[in-house]
């Protein structure tokens, strides 16, 4: 309980920091949106427009710990501002938007990697010294040192551009309507294959060589050899004796990549022109959308932190030491 | 958590100890440089897997050193040779203003390389300063610097580092640097502050302690040196990240698109839609480049791994005997399963 309690804490004061992080950069850099927006328009807003827009953009010539508060407090009311890519939509309605894209393609290929990668690294573990052993890693190590949006270029150029396999770029066929129908969803399927192979094939390596490392440990261990002097299975041995113990550090991993995984997310979607969240972020680095730049940055970080804590609640209670 | 993430320890007798150098003046620096010859030539004959590596780090090294000095093209000069394939007159190909391929590779090798090992330094140099003040300090310091790295090590980095470049006004390479640095420290600075942690109550601090030295001498000439098998292997992985992550943030714009590197060879070959005018050689060579390099240095770290850790060394005809396979793929194990 007490661990519980400290790591919520932890949480707690992450969130609060990725909060203020959030607030300062903005202001730490010169300019402000509304200053973008009037030189975008080129002198053609009156500066009573600058006022217009500084209020609707909630600027103000406060004393920094007052703005901050404002800050805090519109942050609770789920207002985070209105983006300028997007005029005059809601931040929090552009993420809204783009998110299930993200969360579906990203976890989707995720969770495979994850589940693959590791099987993998369990069977190259214990057949340690064979043809696969000394052949796949290497293999799977190269596919993980090439930049991942040169990867997924390279795929798209051979598998969509030249062979038409798949699709070219988009997440869905714009000829179909959006929603639960049929030609929506395997439109938007298809779209995802190519994507989504390219998200394993770069991050499957990572798992397996953590897996297959954490095993080989653990397969020294005496209850393994116990376990192998009783008689049991093969498979009893290899998983419930010891993939069940060295599976525990790649748990953490798994939480602690989720951060990376989102912001990768943001190269495959802008490489296949895939809608979603990663997307957004470019659009609105690209354009100096700071409320749409830092509204997504603290989404994602809130989920990542989600992500971290429902890891350390698994983690409990996979691994009964930590308690 | 703490456990899981402390990678496997190095052998102590690996690294050069702290009272190996005592002689003073110009033979101590010599005999250090020696040292660092030394340890550099036993990591390149260590095995074949880090011999390999240093083979591909050295190439590179020295194509961004004199590479420049053997091509007579500039990189930026236009030409009436626009989206070339590769050819005798052009080796790698042409953009589509007919820039020559080559010659920008060979051009933003050098920048690619220096800012990566330059950056991919300056995070382990910043991962050494806290990861080991946390790790002997302890206390209060601990605890609020312990905090620090674990709030880096939550945060996503990658978008982190998108949302600083973008609110930097001036782009450059030294922003991108910069930028990767403030978010890439945290990982290190982990695994080296467990490691001094488990140092600090050792025979050798306990004395130098004793001797009444300061304490920034204690961390940093007592027991640093003992560490720096794990910032090497360190080092070697952040410059795999560094240069991944430069090249990321320059093929979004983030970086200064003027300047000739691999990163921002990849934004203008994404922004003039390179592949869906067929132009594969513009994607090919700085890619292959990351590539290869990157395959260099994670080679690097899998030898030294495996001289670390004998458990992921291939195991002699002679263990393998005495280990599992008699009893799983033996006789006796069916025998006893029927």
């Amino acid at each position: 309980m007490r661990h519980l309690l400290r790591r919520i804490s932890f949480y707690l004061f992450a969130l609060w920091a990725s909060i203020t992080i959030n607030f300062i950069i903005p202001r730490l850099a010169p300019g402000d949106p509304a200053g973008a927006i009037m030189a975008r328009f080129q002198g053609r807003l009156t500066p009573s427009t600058l006022t217009a827009l500084e209020l609707q953009f909630g600027l103000s010539h406060d004393p920094l710990w007052v703005q901050y508060w404002q800050y805090l407090f519109k942050l609770l009311h789920g207002d985070l501002g209105i983006s300028f890519t997007y005029f005059p939509t809601p931040v929090a309605k552009v993420i809204s938007q783009e998110i299930p894209w993200t969360l579906t393609l990203i976890g989707v290929a995720v969770t495979i990697s994850f589940t693959l990668g590791t099987l993998l690294g369990i069977i190259v573990a214990w057949k340690r010294g064979s043809l696969l052993d000394s052949i796949v890693p290497p293999l799977l190590t190269f596919f993980s040192a090439i930049p991942y949006f040169w990867l997924a270029l390279i795929a798209l150029y051979l598998l969509a551009y030249t062979l038409n396999w798949f699709p070219l770029n988009g997440g869905y066929d714009t000829g179909t309507t959006i929603g639960w129908n049929f030609d929506f969803l395997a439109s938007a399927i298809q779209h995802a294959i190519l994507p989504a192979l390219t998200i394993v094939v770069a991050s499957i390596a990572g798992w397996m060589l953590g897996m297959r490392n954490s095993m080989l440990t653990t397969l020294t261990e005496d209850y393994v050899l116990l376990a192998e002097a009783k008689g049991l299975s093969e498979r009893r041995v290899v998983f419930a004796y010891a993939a069940r113990n060295a599976v525990l550090p790649s748990v953490t991993g798994f939480a602690l990549s989720l951060g990376f995984v989102v912001g990768g997310s943001l190269l495959t979607e802008v490489v296949f022109s895939y809608p979603g969240i990663g997307f957004a972020l470019l659009q609105g680095a690209q354009n100096s959308d700071y409320p749409l730049l830092q509204g997504i940055f603290l989404f994602i970080a809130v989920a990542v932190l989600g992500a971290n804590f429902v890891a350390d609640l698994v983690y409990t209670l996979l691994d009964p030491r930590v308690r | 958590m703490e456990r899981s993430l402390v990678s496997h320890e190095l052998p102590e007798e690996n690294t050069p100890s702290p009272q190996g150098n005592l002689s003073e003046g110009q033979t101590e620096r010599a005999s250090g440089l020696r040292a660092v010859f030394n340890s550099l030539w036993r990591l390149f004959t260590l095995n074949p897997k880090t011999t390999a590596g240093m083979s591909i780090i050295l190439f590179f090294l020295l194509v961004a050193l004199f590479g420049p000095l053997f091509t007579h093209v500039d990189p930026n000069a236009l030409s009436n040779d626009a989206l070339q394939p590769p050819s005798a007159s052009h080796w790698l190909g042409t953009t589509q203003v007919g820039q020559d391929i080559f010659a920008q590779l060979i051009n933003g090798t050098r920048i690619s390389i220096l800012w990566g090992f330059g950056t991919g330094l300056l995070v382990t140099v910043l991962s050494i300063g806290i990861g080991l003040s946390a790790g002997y300090l302890g206390g209060l310091v601990d605890d609020a610097l312990t905090l620090l790295i674990n709030v880096f090590l939550v945060l996503p980095a990658f978008p982190l580092a998108i949302v600083l470049a973008a609110y930097v006004p001036a782009k450059g390479p030294f922003t991108v640097a910069m930028v990767i640095a403030l978010t890439g420290w945290a990982y290190g600075a982990r695994v080296l502050r467990a490691q001094t942690l488990s140092m600090k109550n050792r025979d050798f601090v306990e004395a130098s302690k004793m001797t009444g030295e300061f304490t920034w001498r204690v961390i940093f000439a007592e027991i640093l040196p003992n560490e720096i098998a794990i910032v090497a292997s360190g080092f070697v992985g952040t410059v795999i990240y560094v240069i991944l992550a430069a090249a990321g943030l320059e093929f979004l714009g983030l970086g200064d698109v003027t300047v000739v590197d691999w990163g921002t060879m990849f934004y203008w070959a994404q922004n003039n839609d390179a592949l869906l005018l067929g132009a594969w050689w513009w994607y090919l060579a700085p890619g292959a480049c990351i590539a290869i390099l990157g395959a260099g240095l994670a080679l690097i770290n899998f030898g030294i791994d495996e001289i670390a850790n004998p458990h992921l060394r291939k195991e002699k005809p002679l263990t393998r005997l005495a280990a599992r396979t008699p009893f799983s793929k033996g006789r006796f194990a069916q025998r006893a399963e029927s």
